[in-house]
C-alpha cells in the first residue's frame, strides 16, 4: 500500500463573481435568460457572461501518512477553498484529489450547534454532524465535558453560555474526532490564550499518533510549532513548499514588508463589507512620510482611510497589532476615547480618516503586522483584514548607550523609572 | 477520489446508509427545538388540525351542506387532515431545509440527502400526537374501530414517500431560486383544496375523477378514512395512481437532488 494519503493533481476551483454574490438568482432571472437564449437554456447552459475567478488553480502536491502540513497564505489566497475541496464540501472544477482514509474537517467549531439545546444535546448533535457514531460519542462524552471545563452548565441551553464557554465546548467535541486525516482551518484564532494552548497541545498529540494533519493558520507561531512542512498559497496558486521554517520565511518576505501603505482594490472588498468601504491604511513618521521602516525613538501615526456609503450605528474602526510571528500585541478602536465615542454614535455617509498615534519608545526592534477591523459591537463585522500591512521598526539611535542589547518581548516601552537613594 | 462530476450521478445510497445516525440526530434536533421554542409546545400539534377542522366543518357542513355518509363530520374531516398535515408540513420543512441548514452545508461534508429526509421525519411526532386526539374523538362519537386499521401503516408510508419526493425537488430549487419559499405556502393551499379532506371523493363529477386522482394525496385521504372508520374502500385506480406518482416523485427527486448537490455549498 502506498503511503501517500493525499495526492492532488492540477486541482482548481472556479467561482462566479459579480451580481451572484450579492443575491441568489431568482426564477425571474432564469426565465429571462431562457427567453434571451432559448437554445442555450435548453441545453442547460445558463451561464451568462458573469466573470469567473479562479479561487484555486493548478495545485498539485502529495502528503504522506503521518505528515503534519501547514497551509499559509493571505486572505483570499485559496486556503479555505483547498480545505473545502479536500473535505468534500465542494467539488473541484478541474483536476483531482485522491484521498486514502477518513477525513475529519474542522473548518469551524460548533457547526450545527443550536442555541436552544443544552450543552449535552449539542455534544451529540455536533459529534454526529462531524461524522462520529453515537456509540463513539457516548464513550467519549465524559472526556469531552472534562476537556471543555463546562461540567456545571452541561444541562443549560448554550444560549446562556458566555462566548468563551461556547467555544470551549465546541472545540472539545472537535478535538475528540479520530479521523485518519484531519483538516483544520483557522479555528484556534478564537478563545482565550490558556485554552488555545490546551488545544494546540491536543493537536500535537493527534500528530504524534501518526495521523495526517493539514493545518491552516495565520498564527505563524502555531504553524511553526505544529507542522513539519508548509505550503504557501498566493492568489490561488501554490508558490512554495518547504520545511516550515523556510516556508514561513519565504511567505514573510514575499508580498509583505514592501510598503507601509496598503490600498484596497475594489475586488479585494467582499460584498458583505457594504456600506463600509476601506480605502487605505498607512503608517506615517513625524515628518509625514510613509515608509516601511519606522524608528523606535519617534512616535508614529497609523491612519485608516475609508468611506461610509450608508449611515452605520455604533461603528468602530480599529487596528490589530501583531508581531511578524502572528502573536497579537494589542487591539485598539477609534471610539475608545469617550469624546469620539459620543461624537460618532452614528457615522453618517462620507469619507473618513481615523488616526492614532503610538508613542515613541514603544516598539521593539523587528517587524510588525497591522490588521484592520470595522464592526458594530455584537451586531455586524463589516470588514476585517488581519494582515493589512507590515512595517519594520529600527532601534537605531535609541536613547544612548543605556539600551545596549536587544530586549526580549514583543514591545520595548520606555517606562518612567525613578531611582531613589535611601539614606541608611 | 475527488474530481469534477458531470451529468447525472449515481444515488450513492451506501453513503447515506453510513450516515443514518445523522438522520436520527437531525430529526431529534428539529423536534426538540420546535417544542422548546414554542410556548405551547406540543399543544400546537393538536390546536392546528382542530382549528382547521372547525373551519372546514363550518364551510362544507353548515354552508355547503355536503354529506359525509355514516361517519360523523368531525371524525371524517380530522381523519383526512392528519395525513394531509403530515404531508404539508413535510414538504414545507423539507423545502426550506437546505437553506436553514446552510451553515452545516458549507462547513462539513455529509450526504446532503440527510437534511430533507430528517425534516420529513420530524413531522411524525406531531402526527402521532394528533392521532391520539383522533382516537379520542372516535371514542366520543362512538365510531366503531374496523379490522382495517393496519392499512394505516402503508398509507403513512405513502405520505412519506410522496412528501419526500416533492420535498427533494423543492429543497434543491429553493437553493437556486429563493422564490420557491414564497411559492410553497401557495402551492400547499391549492393542493389542499384539491384533496378530499372535508368532502368525499364521490362529490367530484365522475368525468373529472380520473384527472383528480393524479394527486397522490387523494387515495391517502380516502384511505385513512376507510382504514379508521370503514365505508367504501379506495378506488383501485386512485390507489394505483397514488403509488405510482409518489414513486415517480421520489425517484426523480432523488436523482435531481443528487445532480444539483455538487453546487450546493457554492450557491447556498
Amino acid at each position: 500500500m502506498s503511503d501517500i494519503v493525499i495526492k492532488t493533481e492540477d486541482l482548481g476551483k472556479q467561482y462566479k463573481i459579480g451580481a451572484v454574490i450579492n443575491r441568489s438568482p431568482t426564477l425571474r432571472d432564469s426565465i429571462m435568460d431562457m427567453f434571451r437564449w432559448p437554445g442555450r437554456a435548453l441545453r442547460g447552459e445558463l451561464k451568462s457572461s458573469t466573470d469567473m475567478i479562479w479561487a484555486l488553480q493548478d495545485v498539485s502536491f502529495e502528503v504522506q501518512r503521518g505528515q503534519v502540513i501547514g497551509v499559509i497564505g493571505r486572505n483570499g489566497a485559496g486556503k479555505s477553498t483547498l480545505l473545502k475541496i479536500l473535505s468534500r464540501i465542494t467539488e473541484p472544477s478541474t483536476g483531482y484529489a485522491r484521498i486514502t482514509g477518513r477525513v475529519g474537517s474542522l473548518l469551524e467549531v460548533g457547526t450545527g450547534f443550536n442555541q436552544e439545546l443544552t450543552g449535552r444535546e449539542n455534544i451529540f448533535l455536533n459529534g454526529a454532524i462531524l461524522g462520529m457514531k453515537r456509540r463513539e460519542i457516548t464513550k467519549k462524552f465524559d472526556e469531552i465535558v472534562e476537556f471543555s471545563g463546562v461540567e456545571k452548565f452541561i444541562d443549560t441551553p448554550v444560549k446562556r453560555y458566555s462566548s468563551g464557554m461556547y467555544l470551549r465546548l465546541a472545540f472539545s467535541v472537535a478535538a475528540h474526532l479520530e479521523p485518519e486525516i484531519l483538516v483544520v482551518d483557522e479555528v484556534l484564532a478564537v478563545g482565550d490564550a490558556e485554552f488555545q494552548r490546551k488545544c494546540l497541545g491536543k493537536m500535537s498529540d493527534v500528530a504524534q499518533e501518526g495521523r495526517t494533519v493539514l493545518f491552516v493558520s495565520h498564527n505563524m507561531s502555531a504553524v511553526l510549532r505544529l507542522t513539519d512542512e508548509a505550503i504557501v498559497l498566493d492568489r490561488g496558486k501554490m508558490v512554495h513548499r518547504a520545511p516550515t521554517q523556510e516556508a514561513v520565511e519565504f511567505y514573510m518576505s514575499s508580498g509583505y514588508s514592501q510598503t507601509s501603505e496598503r490600498l484596497w482594490q475594489e475586488s479585494e472588498i467582499p460584498a458583505s463589507a457594504h456600506p463600509f468601504r476601506p480605502i487605505a491604511m498607512r503608517v506615517i513618521d513625524p515628518r509625514g512620510h510613509s515608509g516601511d521602516t519606522m524608528r523606535s525613538i519617534e512616535p508614529l501615526t497609523i491612519e485608516m482611510e475609508y468611506e461610509i456609503e450608508e449611515a452605520i450605528q455604533g461603528l468602530r474602526v480599529g487596528i490589530y497589532l501583531l508581531t511578524i510571528r502572528g502573536d497579537l500585541v494589542f487591539v485598539s478602536f477609534d471610539t475608545d476615547s469617550p469624546q469620539e465615542y459620543d461624537r460618532f454614535g452614528t457615522r453618517e455617509p462620507g469619507r473618513y480618516i481615523s488616526r492614532c498615534q503610538i508613542p515613541a519608545d514603544f516598539f521593539n526592534e523587528g517587524q510588525y503586522v497591522l490588521g484592520i477591523n470595522a464592526s458594530s459591537y455584537r451586531v455586524k463585522r463589516y470588514f476585517q483584514d488581519e494582515h493589512a500591512l507590515t512595517f519594520s521598526v529600527d532601534t537605531m539611535g535609541a536613547p544612548g548607550k543605556q539600551w545596549p542589547e536587544v530586549r526580549m518581548g514583543t514591545v520595548r516601552p520606555r517606562l518612567n523609572w525613578q531611582i531613589e537613594e535611601q539614606p541608611f | 477520489m475527488l474530481k469534477p462530476s458531470k451529468g447525472w450521478v449515481s444515488l450513492n445510497l451506501g453513503d447515506l446508509w453510513r450516515y443514518r445516525e445523522l438522520v436520527y440526530f437531525l430529526t431529534w434536533r428539529d423536534i426538540l427545538v420546535r417544542y422548546k421554542q414554542t410556548l405551547l409546545g406540543a399543544a400546537w400539534a393538536i390546536i392546528n388540525p382542530l382549528m382547521q377542522m372547525v373551519v372546514f366543518n363550518f364551510l362544507f357542513g353548515n354552508m355547503a351542506n355536503i354529506s359525509t355518509g355514516d361517519i360523523p363530520r368531525p371524525v371524517f374531516t380530522f381523519a383526512a387532515l392528519l395525513p394531509w398535515n403530515l404531508f404539508s408540513n413535510a414538504i414545507g420543512n423539507a423545502g426550506r431545509s437546505l437553506v436553514t441548514n446552510r451553515n452545516m452545508i458549507t462547513k462539513v461534508y455529509f450526504p446532503r440527502l440527510v437534511v430533507p429526509i430528517s425534516s420529513v421525519f420530524g413531522g411524525l411526532v406531531d402526527f402521532m400526537i394528533a392521532f391520539v386526539i383522533l382516537l379520542g374523538m372516535m371514542v366520543y362519537y362512538q365510531v366503531q374501530f374496523t379490522s382495517t386499521v393496519w392499512a394505516l401503516l402503508p398509507f403513512i408510508l405513502l405520505v412519506l414517500v410522496a412528501s419526500l419526493g416533492v420535498g427533494l425537488w423543492l429543497s434543491a430549487w429553493n437553493l437556486h431560486y429563493r422564490d420557491v419559499r414564497y411559492f410553497i405556502p401557495f402551492m400547499t393551499q391549492f393542493w389542499m383544496l384539491a384533496t378530499p379532506i372535508a368532502y368525499p371523493l364521490s362529490e367530484i363529477p365522475a368525468q373529472w375523477q380520473t384527472l383528480y386522482s393524479v394527486n397522490p394525496m387523494v387515495a391517502v385521504a380516502e384511505g385513512f378514512r376507510w382504514a379508521l372508520a370503514g365505508g367504501s374502500p379506495v378506488e383501485p385506480f386512485a390507489l394505483m395512481s397514488s403509488i405510482i406518482i409518489s414513486l415517480i416523485l421520489l425517484v426523480s427527486g432523488l436523482f435531481y437532488f443528487r445532480r444539483m448537490e455538487r453546487t450546493f455549498a457554492d450557491t447556498v
